[in-house]
């Protein structure tokens, strides 16, 4: 059965890298929804979330394929109900007095007050940014922009096993 | 960066980028590599100059024919093979080889040159997107563009290529970070903290691989090339006869086992023998040790194994679970494994389960293999020739393939007495792999009567290399097996495709006169009373020797698993 997928990656930070791992989906054919990539809380070791959609099978061999790659230290797998997800998005919209009311409703922080837009942000589930995007659209949206999933395990087991594998593959680990 | 540090200078030398690369493929150990020069290279080739003494270069003709032969050397010795490219052409010649090696995991390091960095991105002359473009056929790549770095990439491109899975690793330097200057001093790679070349053995796996071995009645060892890779030969000699169990090798497995040890019984797969296909059924366990369940072994996947259990040992934990479940998989090294289970396994004899491999051997000799091999009438076989050289080479020899039917009769018909006794493209299946494997295998055995079985067509598809052979002098054995048709093709269109031969057939050139253009010595065999004599002329000198024998055109190779079939249909005729 298909669902949603959220596949955390630590790597080294190699020019390319995120190429290598994206056309590990293409040779399945499996559409990436998102994905975001920055540095980890381990400096040096860069971290990417993507969200994709397909079955059980597939991405427990993708995952393997994506650590078989040299430059990929661990990567893990989770279903929606494992994570804490969140994303970000920004909406330009046309000064209104109708706009008040949904920045209320919605709980949206205002970033910028233009002579006649405003810049909005909201953070949240896909869902919920979307739902704003929908109300936003009959008060004059110029512009909107989300950003991928980020999300945190609820679970110990990936910081420990992360660990773990550090201290038997990295002699530097701990001095960082 | 974690890496132990084996000093080769004290005060650190200031070479060219140029000279640091050929100093580190030194270090590594290379005394042979196979290239091609063109501008992005030049400075290479400029400072190679200097090194004729410490390492062979070998010219090749063609970028593709420098990686297959890098692949023939690096399968024949075990080392890692090194060839080298320049840019743009130069370096997109070279994929096909890459993903050969890549498909056969097979250790080769390939330097290409690459614009300079200001120029990258910008279209420039003989530019190509070279670590792009070879990301899906290496095992690791990276671009150069300092020659700072150039020690440090080209140590870090070895360990990869050679340890854990072995692969091919592409290292593309940019022509300024060739010419530039810097220290120059190497370390030998020994870890890298992403890459677990090695991995730690859990011992419940062994536990519970060896509960199954015990409790086993009809199981069947599925022998890959990883026994070879990891050196594990003599573990895999203990493992069979402490166990008992019958043994059956994939194609690139063939020579990890003796075949005249009483438990080989055979090749697996699409044209493999009878018994280890027939009786796949009957099985209750399956112990694939250092094998990839390629499709051509298992035939659909649905009906393989369907009664057994399956123990797979395997390095490359990504090849677990994708397309056979492993009921228990044994990840790690098979060198660390497979004494393991030997030592706790209560041991076994399964003499009627083998004698009905041999019964199966026995319905397969009489109706396939005496004909092949040992005909008396009409025109000559595939088979009998390579029997006929198998048998006057004996332990000599490395056998060397391109692909096609005579591939399968080689593979088939051949005798193997010492392990990387058999040279193919496997995974990828390259047309025109065999010219060049054979002579990188050569170079790396010079030793060793290299035999190569190639077609007529895959013949012509890197026949330049025989110019190599000129410039060279590479004492390869060549027995061109024509039949006057893409074969294999041949024989999916007769079987498969109501006879329609569509552009299958072959109009050849007079070999004989390329032989001659070539410098090389040449016979030809139309009837079977010539091949004995042909045979003895060919192996009485060590100069290359070409052996053209008309073959039968119609023939088949049986017995076959039609593709999509179970492995348990498989045919004899």
């Amino acid at each position: 059965m298909e669902k949603e997928y959220i596949i955390t990656i630590f790597s080294e930070n190699k020019v390319g890298l995120l190429n290598q791992v994206t056309t590990i989906f293409t040779c399945r054919n499996i559409n990436i929804e998102s994905v975001t990539a920055s540095e980890s809380a381990i400096s040096g070791i860069h971290r990417y979330t993507i969200v994709v959609h397909t079955d059980q099978e597939k991405i427990e061999k993708v995952v393997k394929q994506i650590e078989k790659k040299v430059d990929v230290l661990k990567a893990y797998v989770y279903t929606l109900d494992q994570v804490v997800q969140q994303e970000i998005a920004m909406y330009r919209v046309r000064r209104s007095a109708s706009i008040e009311h949904i920045v209320r409703k919605f709980n949206v922080r205002v970033l910028e007050v233009g002579e006649d837009y405003m810049v909005l942000e909201k953070t949240g589930h896909a869902s919920e940014t979307r739902e704003l995007f929908e109300n936003l659209k009959p008060h004059g949206l110029l512009q909107f922009v989300r950003s991928g999933v980020v999300s945190l395990p609820k679970s110990d087991a990936e910081r420990e096993d992360l660990h773990h594998y550090l201290s038997l593959h990295d002699p530097q680990y701990g001095n960082y | 960066m974690s890496i132990t540090t084996i000093d080769t200078a004290i005060e650190p030398r200031i070479l060219t980028g140029s000279q640091a690369i050929i100093e580190s493929i030194i270090a590594e150990g290379t005394d042979v590599m196979f290239g091609y020069p063109g501008g992005q290279v030049i400075p290479i080739y400029d400072a190679l100059y200097d090194y004729t003494d410490r390492i062979h270069h070998v010219l090749v003709r063609h970028e593709q024919a420098a990686v297959h032969a890098a692949e023939g050397y690096a399968r024949a010795t075990g080392r890692v093979g090194v060839c080298m490219v320049t840019s743009g052409p130069g370096a997109t010649n070279a994929v096909t080889g890459l993903a050969d090696a890549m498909m056969d995991s097979t250790p080769v390091v390939l330097i290409s040159g690459q614009v300079s960095a200001s120029l990258l991105g910008t279209d420039s002359f003989q530019e190509t997107n070279f670590v792009g473009i070879t990301q899906a056929v290496t095992k690791w790549n990276i671009q150069v563009k300092r020659a700072e770095d150039i020690p440090d990439a080209i140590s870090r491109a070895f360990y990869i290529a050679r340890s854990g899975r072995p692969g091919p690793v592409v290292v593309d330097i940019t022509k300024d970070a060739q010419v530039a200057r810097t220290p120059f001093k190497y370390s030998r790679t020994e870890n890298i903290r992403s890459y677990v070349s090695r991995p730690e053995v859990d011992i419940r796996s062994i536990e519970d691989a060896v509960q199954l071995i015990n409790l086993s009645r009809r199981p069947m060892a599925l022998v890959g090339q990883g026994v070879q890779l990891a050196g594990a030969e003599k573990e895999l000699l203990a493992f069979l006869e402490k166990s008992g169990m019958p043994a059956a090798s994939t194609l690139l497995g063939l020579s990890s086992l003796p075949s005249s040890h009483p438990q080989n019984v055979g090749m697996l797969g699409m044209h493999g023998n009878y018994g280890p296909n027939v009786k796949n059924r009957e099985c209750d366990l399956l112990v694939a040790i250092g094998m990839r369940f390629d499709d051509r072994v298992t035939g659909r996947v649905e009906d393989f194994g369907i009664n057994a259990k399956v123990v797979h040992l395997e390095i490359d934990p990504s090849e677990v679970n994708k397309l056979i479940y492993a009921d228990v998989p044994v990840i790690g090294d098979i060198k660390d494994t497979l004494p393991m289970i030997t030592e706790r396994i209560s041991g076994g004899k399964y003499e009627e389960w083998i004698d009905e491999f041999r019964a199966c051997y026995d319905v397969e000799y009489e109706k396939i293999i005496r004909e092949e091999t040992c005909p008396t009438s009409g025109a000559v076989r595939m088979g009998e020739v390579v029997h006929k050289i198998s048998t006057a080479v004996r332990d000599s020899a490395i056998m060397v393939t391109d692909v096609g039917q005579h591939q399968m009769m080689a593979a088939r018909y051949f005798k193997y007495y010492n392990p990387r006794s058999i040279i193919t493209s496997g995974g990828l299946g390259t047309m025109g792999y065999g010219l060049p494997a054979a002579i990188g295998a050569k170079l790396g055995m010079p030793g060793k009567r290299v035999c190569l079985f190639v077609g007529d067509g895959g013949f012509q598809m890197n026949i330049q290399e025989l110019c190599t052979i000129l410039q060279t002098r590479v004492g390869v054995k060549i027995i061109l097996l024509n039949n006057g048709y893409l074969g294999m093709v041949r024989q999916w269109q007769e079987l498969f495709f109501n006879e329609r031969y569509s552009f299958t057939t072959l109009v050849n050139p007079d070999f004989s006169l390329i032989a001659a253009a070539n410098g090389i010595e040449y016979a030809r065999v139309e009837k079977r009373d010539d091949l004995d004599a042909a045979i003895e002329r060919m192996f009485f000198h060590d100069d290359a020797f070409i052996m053209e024998v008309k073959v039968d055109s119609g023939e088949n190779v049986f017995p076959m698993v039609p593709a999509g079939a179970a492995v348990t249909d498989i045919m004899l005729e």
